[in-house]
């Protein structure tokens, strides 16, 4: 029994439903009577409505109703919105255009929802799309977030001048927000007086993050009470259920239920609110029926947030001893062309208060200057800000060995951050961590001291082999609501709440308002309801997802299951412990503090009397022989609100061999070692290794979201031309191990791993490309013509 | 309006559809058998793999009516008197599965593989072979050994 508890490898609970096609995903949802919605979109990045005609289709076969943004405007509905509010360094407010869920007199990136036409079957619904008439004025269109900033740039939305604040009495074109964090003055100090200075100047590429369910509603209206079902893929129902009612004004929280059935991955995009389920709700309402959404992946690619899309110089001082001394960085973000609804929190405080790495560096200064684009809008992806900060620091400081001439790994190990907690000149009071402990595992585990030889051999068959290094930091856990959240510009509090309720018969439910979209957490909270009463996790199930059933609940994104979910469902079973032990002292007649709990028992210490969890759980329903100072019922809840964030840590070696014939890479080897501090089900966990490494790998060398720059129109925009990683890109050999080093903040010493692969991978996989080169010169993604081409402009100048 | 006549899962079903209409539509739509998914429109994820007379086929690119006279087994009818089959049992063992939605594609392709090549698969010859399959969780690192030790206890 003991080995389904916390630390076990355990099978997953959730795989037979998957693996026997059992799942019930949102698009597997089907009400009778529904309805079908297909979205008319902007085929321009930039252009004025000048009409819509909708005469013919609303004669077209099957057609219920058509929907328009100004007419939802007209019945109260309000518009999409930013919940993270950044002050510009002068004091002003960001600056957010209006996100009507339909556009109104404008559209801003190509695939904007205009017109929702609703049908009996989603064949009719979309002949009826391609009968609507919109004529566009089309006007110029900007992508690239540098050129956004320019004053000649189109003007993607329309603010009043404010005088008081900016030079030239108003903020440069498509400025969102002029962001500062750390100390300006001492790191230009610091800089100016170091003995050596290393500068970098890097692109993060925009990627896509497609789920490979892409999204899909059902909603549902009950008119007799005017109550709302929406069926969604969500990673985070309550929240959604939130901004849907107190912000955009769909229904009184009480009166809209949502549910998240399984959910087939999300890496950030499922976690905000997109105009396709607003409309469905308002449809549905105005047709007395049920209406469905799903996804086309075309859709996907176009509406989708996606991620990344930063420009950033960076510059590092080190003083004569190699030691850091100052780190200077400016970045600008592109944010698309409306405020998603994190948008604002990614490339600021989940990003610049990261960029102090794992390193000692006594002055930091990070400004980032959010602009619009006309593209579709950027948010969190997997790791959301901490893989930028990552790879502009772990890219820097590997130019600033070679630039410099010193060990790479010794020049990280010299500036280690050692005692802790460390507070970091931007923010962040890093928890726990040995750094050196990683570094030393990393190097032994990848044969670092022998890579010269392998690097020969690899000559000998053609092949140019290059190995890179990266040590990452990662911040979980998103904020603590309490502290520092409100103050920093959070909409919403990040607590997470869950209840325990234990049955008549002994069975344990665990409902807790995160939502695991591939993160196993029917089988990891399982696991540690199941290790304190010592029962099978086959005794237990775990309820997320429906928000009347699990009362409260912030979601899953940024690893806060592991820190907040576990620690809420922690919290509740000390309530249940310490009440079942109550009632077991009372009918075995002894003292509570004498009663220990193992294999699904209660006993006495000392003794052979004991009662079975289903003794103790029955008594406490049936109520006969209790005392009246216990209430009747086994049954508790708590919400859990962290201290502090959790800082997860890791070193990752990857080794490449390049073919300068035709510009491939092929990593032959990858090493990653994370400390996520304690671990409930280690298979589950480096499984998330995996998929982060991978999707770091994608990143580096295959995905790049591109937008044409002068019309506007993604040009990646299917698997044609979007290159997702395949098995066949797998890293020849992946070793993993674990070190750990428990967080204080957390009652389980947890701090997170989904995110960890993606933040680390891509600058140990460029770090490994431009050693196989000798060149810095190679952006993300770097695929097999610019390798290629590095190679013919070096020999040409060679 | 087209009749098409096939064995799904074993079971003689006739089914009345539109000749634009796809194998998957039907499957889904209006046989109710949802484990079969759909993650793209350009025929490059797996998702939606049937198998039609034993051929892993991807029934987003299949019209209905060509599946006439066919017979189709999806990820439903794997499993046999409640027992999983042996690639079903192994993507549980060894962790090959995530959010679960590239799975049912993926076992198919794994029962594919075994079909066509033997119950003897090394990594190279899987990781090249799952080439029209895409799975963004796993990192496909335990769906690789997944498959292998599924293939060997078929
Ligand atoms: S849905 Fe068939 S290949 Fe993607
Ligand atoms: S398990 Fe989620 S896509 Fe493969």
């Amino acid at each position: 029994m003991a080995n389904d508890g916390i630390g076990a490898s355990v099978p997953r609970k959730e795989d037979r439903r998957f693996t026997t096609g059992q799942g019930t995903y949102t698009g597997d949802v089907n009400l009778a009577g529904q309805l079908h919605a297909v979205f008319v979109r902007s085929p321009h990045a930039h252009a004025h409505i000048k009409s819509v005609d909708l005469s013919e289709a609303s004669k077209m076969p099957g057609v219920v109703a058509i929907h328009t943004g100004e007419e939802l405007e007209a019945g109260g509905i309000n518009h999409l919105i930013c919940g993270w509010a950044i002050t510009s360094k002068n004091g002003s407010g960001m600056r957010m255009g209006p996100y009507p869920p339909l556009a109104i007199g404008k559209v801003r990136f190509v695939g904007q929802p205009i017109v929702a036409v609703v049908a009996r079957s989603r064949d009719q619904a979309e002949d009826a799309a391609e009968a609507v008439q919109i004529d566009y004025e089309t006007l110029p269109a900007v992508t690239n977030p540098v050129d956004a900033l320019k004053p000649d740039a189109p003007a993607i939305h329309e603010f009043e001048a404010d005088s008081s604040v900016w030079e030239h009495g108003r903020a440069p074109s498509n400025l969102i927000f002029d962001w500062e964090l750390g100390d300006a003055a001492a790191t230009d100090n610091a800089i100016k007086s170091a003995k050596h200075v290393v500068k970098i100047d890097l692109v993060n590429n925009r990627v896509v993050p497609s789920a490979m369910e892409a999204r899909a509603v059902v909603a549902d209206y009950r008119s007799s009470d005017g109550h709302f079902t929406l069926w969604n893929t969500t990673q985070n129902p309550h929240l959604l259920r939130v901004v849907l009612s107190a912000f955009i004004n769909v229904a009184p929280e009480h009166k809209l239920r949502i549910i998240a059935p399984d959910v087939g991955g999300g890496f950030g995009s499922k976690i905000f609110t997109y105009s396709e389920e607003v409309v469905c709700l308002w449809a549905a309402k105005q047709a007395g029926k049920p209406v469905k959404w799903v996804s086309g992946r075309n859709e996907a690619f176009l509406t989708d947030a996606h991620g990344r899309d930063h420009v950033t110089t960076a510059e590092i001082a080190f003083d004569d001893d190699y030691r850091m001394l100052g780190l200077k960085v400016d970045t600008i973000a592109n944010l698309g062309g409306y405020m998603s609804l994190f948008a604002s929190l990614i490339p600021t405080y989940l990003y610049a208060p990261l960029l102090s790495g794992q390193y000692v560096i006594p002055n930091i200064h990070v400004n980032v200057r959010a602009v619009y684009t006309n593209t579709v809008p950027v948010d969190a992806v997997r790791g959301a800000g901490r893989p930028e900060a990552t790879y502009v620091l772990e890219r820097l400081i590997e130019k600033a060995a070679r630039e410099l001439g010193v060990d790479r790994a010794e020049l990280r190990r010299k500036n280690f951050v050692r005692e802790f907690p460390y507070q970091t000149p931007v923010l962040w009071k890093y928890d726990s961590g040995n750094y050196d402990g990683l570094l030393t595992k990393a190097l032994a585990a990848s044969k670092w001291d022998d890579f010269e030889a392998r690097k020969a051999e690899a000559a000998k068959r053609g092949k140019l082999r290059g190995i890179g290094l990266s040590c990452y930091i990662e911040a979980c856990g998103v904020a603590p609501s309490s502290a520092e959240g409100g103050a920093l510009g959070a909409g919403v509090g990040v607590w997470e709440m869950a209840e325990i309720k234990v049955n008549p018969v002994g069975t344990v439910e665990v409902l807790v308002g995160t939502l695991g979209h591939g993160q196993g957490h029917e089988t990891t909270y399982a696991q540690i309801a199941a290790d304190r009463f010592g029962i099978p996790i086959d005794s237990v199930s775990v309820i997320e997802g429906d928000t009347d059933k699990v009362q409260q609940g912030m979601g899953t994104y940024g690893s806060r299951t592991a820190g907040n979910g576990t620690s809420a469902v922690y919290r509740a079973l000390d309530k249940i412990e310490a009440k079942a032990k109550k009632i077991a002292a009372h009918l075995l007649e002894a003292s509570e503090e004498d009663i220990t709990i193992a294999n699904g028992e209660f006993s006495v210490s000392g003794t052979d009397r004991k009662v079975t969890l289903t003794d103790v759980s029955l008594a406490a329903y049936t109520f006969h022989k209790l005392p009246k100072d216990i209430e009747p019922g086994l049954d508790e809840k708590a919400y859990f609100d962290p201290t502090d964030l959790t800082y997860p840590a890791g070193a990752f070696v990857c080794e490449v061999e390049i073919d300068p014939a035709t510009g491939t890479t092929e990593v032959v080897q990858f090493t990653a070692v994370d400390d996520f501090g304690n671990v409930i089900n280690p298979m589950i966990v480096e499984g998330q290794v995996h998929g982060g490494v991978m999707h770091g790998l994608g990143q580096a060398l295959l995905e790049e979201a591109k937008y044409d720059p002068g019309s506007g129109q993604l040009i990646a925009g299917s698997y044609m031309d979007y290159c997702m990683p395949r098995a066949h890109d797998l890293p020849k050999s992946f070793d993993h191990a674990f070190q750990k080093t428990p967080t204080p903040n957390n009652p389980l010493g947890l701090k997170g791993c989904g995110e960890a692969g993606a933040i680390g991978s891509p600058p140990a996989i460029i770090n490994a490309i431009t050693d196989a080169l000798g060149t810095e010169d190679i952006s993300m993604p770097a695929t097999p013509e610019k390798i290629w081409r590095a190679l013919q402009s070096a020999g040409q100048n060679a | 309006m087209t009749t098409v006549g096939m064995t799904v899962n074993g079971d003689p079903v006739s089914v009345e559809t539109e000749d634009r209409t796809l194998l998957v539509e039907v499957l889904r739509d209006q046989l109710a058998l949802t484990g079969t998914h759909v993650a793209c429109d350009t025929s490059q994820c797996g998702a939606c793999l049937v198998l039609i007379d034993g051929v892993a086929t991807k029934s987003c690119t299949t019209l209905a009516v060509q599946a006439d006279g066919s017979e189709i087994q999806t990820i439903e009818g794997l499993a046999k008197d409640g027992d999983l089959h042996p690639m079903q049992a192994a993507f549980n063992e060894n962790h090959g599965l995530q959010c679960g939605f590239c799975t049912p594609g993926m076992i198919m392709a794994g029962v594919d593989m075994v079909r066509r090549l033997g119950k003897d698969l090394d990594d190279e010859t899987i990781r090249s072979e799952l080439e029209g399959n895409i799975c963004r969780c796993t990192g496909y690192v335990n769906i690789v050994k997944a498959i292998k030790a599924g293939a060997a206890r078929m």
